[in-house]
């Protein structure tokens, strides 16, 4: 690790205002010092932001929840109130990384983990997401975990979040103060594609620090379910993950919500497939049809083809464990 | 150095002073801010009982307790430690007394080369304090942040389950 300077403020706004281009927040560390010991971001400054006041869940006033950026990924995982309302969230929460790491991540870095990309990860070769223009060798090179939605030309790299997969689905919503303010940024719009500009994975600004994540009051906490498929039982990355959740009335399909992860540089939510499923019976063909009209934009690379069968099994396992989710014992 | 921090130019680079609680005992470090854990406690504190295995979170073998929460000591930066209760392997036995799960960890022949078992048992008490695991599948998955390249994980299973069992 290149050497760094240090400071831990205690406020928010004291440290947007200690940012800038050459500084990164630091929480859990858990993504960022594995970047640093790579040499893949070298900060001149950490602001360790592990002192703000961010640490609480609080209920908000239109039913909804409000999560602090720093609470751990093992304190909302298994925080009573999350495990009631939102289940989906507990379980993709600890479908991701280990128990250590959870205990250590926060709400906010999970959201700012960057790809996995192989190459990405290795400072010695090209990379249009480390250095701007280089090239992307993983078009043409091994590509077995990279997009098969929404890609570019320039970077072909998937977003490797479990946690942002269920919040895609359950509609969360990033709250951001800068130097400029506070904004509420819609989770769908938080993450981008990577287009013509694959360096940058989001709309935070440098000098913005995520405060909480919000979650909306719904109904959908007895029928969801998220299934994480990977190549080892546990600890590994999603080659591809749906998060699936639905309203039920009897049979009928009142609200549904559908994400997935590692098939995307964003958790892949489409709002044209959940208002299809809505008015519908639940049935094989019904959630069929739905990853039929999910992936029919799908574009393989040389290795990952299997992802579009994956996904689109994933996708109809996923809803129908949801469809039956609240019968369980 | 291009860019350099607001208002920070040309600042040398300084060390911090942290206290931490370090196996029951109260210490005053100084530490410079790229420091990780695992390397404090390695090479500047001879406690060499954490592993550094991979070095990125990867392997678990450098798993110690953190305010009685297991974490990996590679990825946390010595100087983010300032104010804490930290408990390494060598820290979890009473005396001559072995903590319940190191002396299950015998009895069960749960290692071969050793080489991941501190970060094992730190994390075995790690699980045992969080109360999530309530049965074999549970202690495989809620383990699974720990490898073994020998392949003892049955016999770590069963010195768990004996101590989670023995648990009210
Ligand atoms: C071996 C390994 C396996 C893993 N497996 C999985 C997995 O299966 N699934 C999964 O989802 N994740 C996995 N992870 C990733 C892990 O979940 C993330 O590293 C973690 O969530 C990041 O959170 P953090 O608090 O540690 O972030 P940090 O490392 O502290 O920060 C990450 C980034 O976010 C910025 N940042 C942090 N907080 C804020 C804030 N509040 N406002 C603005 N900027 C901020 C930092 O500047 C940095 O750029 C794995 C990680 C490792 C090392
Ligand atoms: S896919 Fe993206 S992150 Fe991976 S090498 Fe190409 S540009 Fe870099
Ligand atoms: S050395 Fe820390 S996890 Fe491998
Ligand atoms: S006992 Fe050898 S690595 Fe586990």
């Amino acid at each position: 690790m290149n050497p760094f300077h240090y400071s831990r403020p205690t406020g928010v706004q004291e440290a947007v205002h200690l940012s800038s281009a050459a500084s990164r927040f630091i929480a859990g560390g858990t993504n960022l010092l594995d970047l640093m010991k790579e040499n893949i971001s070298r900060p001149e400054h950490l602001i360790d932001i592990t002192g703000l006041p961010l640490h609480d869940i609080q209920q908000t006033s239109s039913g909804g929840l409000l999560i602090g950026a720093l609470v751990s990924n093992a304190d909302l995982a298994w925080h009573p109130l999350i495990e009631q309302r939102y289940p989906l969230l507990s379980q993709a929460i600890l479908a991701g990384a280990s128990p250590q790491l959870r205990n250590m991540a926060s709400t906010g870095g999970n959201l700012l983990q960057r790809t996995r990309c192989y190459y990405f990860y290795d400072a010695t070769v090209p990379c249009n997401k480390r250095e701007p223009g280089s090239g992307c060798p993983a078009r043409t090179g091994l590509n077995r975990i990279h997009a098969i939605l929404g890609a570019s030309e320039q970077c072909v790299a998937t977003h490797p979040s479990d946690m942002c997969v269920a919040l895609a689905a359950l509609a969360a919503r990033v709250h951001v103060e800068g130097r400029g303010g506070a904004r509420i940024i819609e989770f769908a719009d938080f993450h981008r594609l990577p287009g013509d500009t694959p360096q940058r994975d989001n709309l935070l600004a440098d000098d913005e620090l995520i405060t909480a994540v919000e979650l909306p009051a719904d109904n959908l906490a007895s029928h969801s379910n998220y299934l994480k498929i990977r190549d080892r039982a546990s600890y590994a990355f999603a080659l591809v993950s749906v998060a699936a959740a639905l309203e039920l009335d009897g049979d009928r399909i009142i609200d549904a919500r559908l994400a997935l992860g590692g098939v995307a540089h964003k958790p892949w939510r489409d709002r044209a497939v959940e208002a299809g499923l809505i008015g519908q019976v639940v049935s094989r063909e019904t959630f069929s049809q739905a990853a039929d009209a999910l992936l029919q934009d799908a574009e393989p690379l040389e290795h990952n083809g299997f992802k579009i069968k994956l996904a689109r099994r994933g996708i109809i396992r996923a809803l129908s464990d949801a469809a039956v989710a609240g019968e369980r014992p | 150095m291009s860019a350099t921090p607001n208002g920070a130019a040309a600042q040398p680079f300084v060390s911090h002073s942290i206290r931490l609680s370090l196996n029951g005992q109260d210490r005053q470090l100084d530490v410079l801010p790229w420091t990780t854990l695992l390397d404090l406690l390695r090479e500047q504190l001879d406690l060499v009982g954490s592993k550094k295995g991979c070095d990125h979170g990867q392997c678990g073998a450098c798993t110690v307790l953190r305010d009685g929460k297991r974490i990996n000591a590679c990825l946390t930066l010595a100087v983010m430690c300032d104010g804490a209760e930290l408990t390494t392997i060598e820290g979890l036995a009473d005396g001559d007394q072995l903590h319940p799960m190191q002396q299950a960890f015998i009895k069960h022949d749960a290692f071969q080369c050793g080489y991941c078992t501190p970060g094992q048992i730190c994390s075995a008490v790690g699980l045992a304090n969080e109360g999530r695991a309530h049965d074999t599948a549970q202690i495989q998955e809620l383990m699974s942040g720990n490898l073994c390249r020998c392949g003892a994980y049955s016999n770590i299973r069963a010195a768990i389950e004996e101590v989670l069992e023995g648990k009210p």
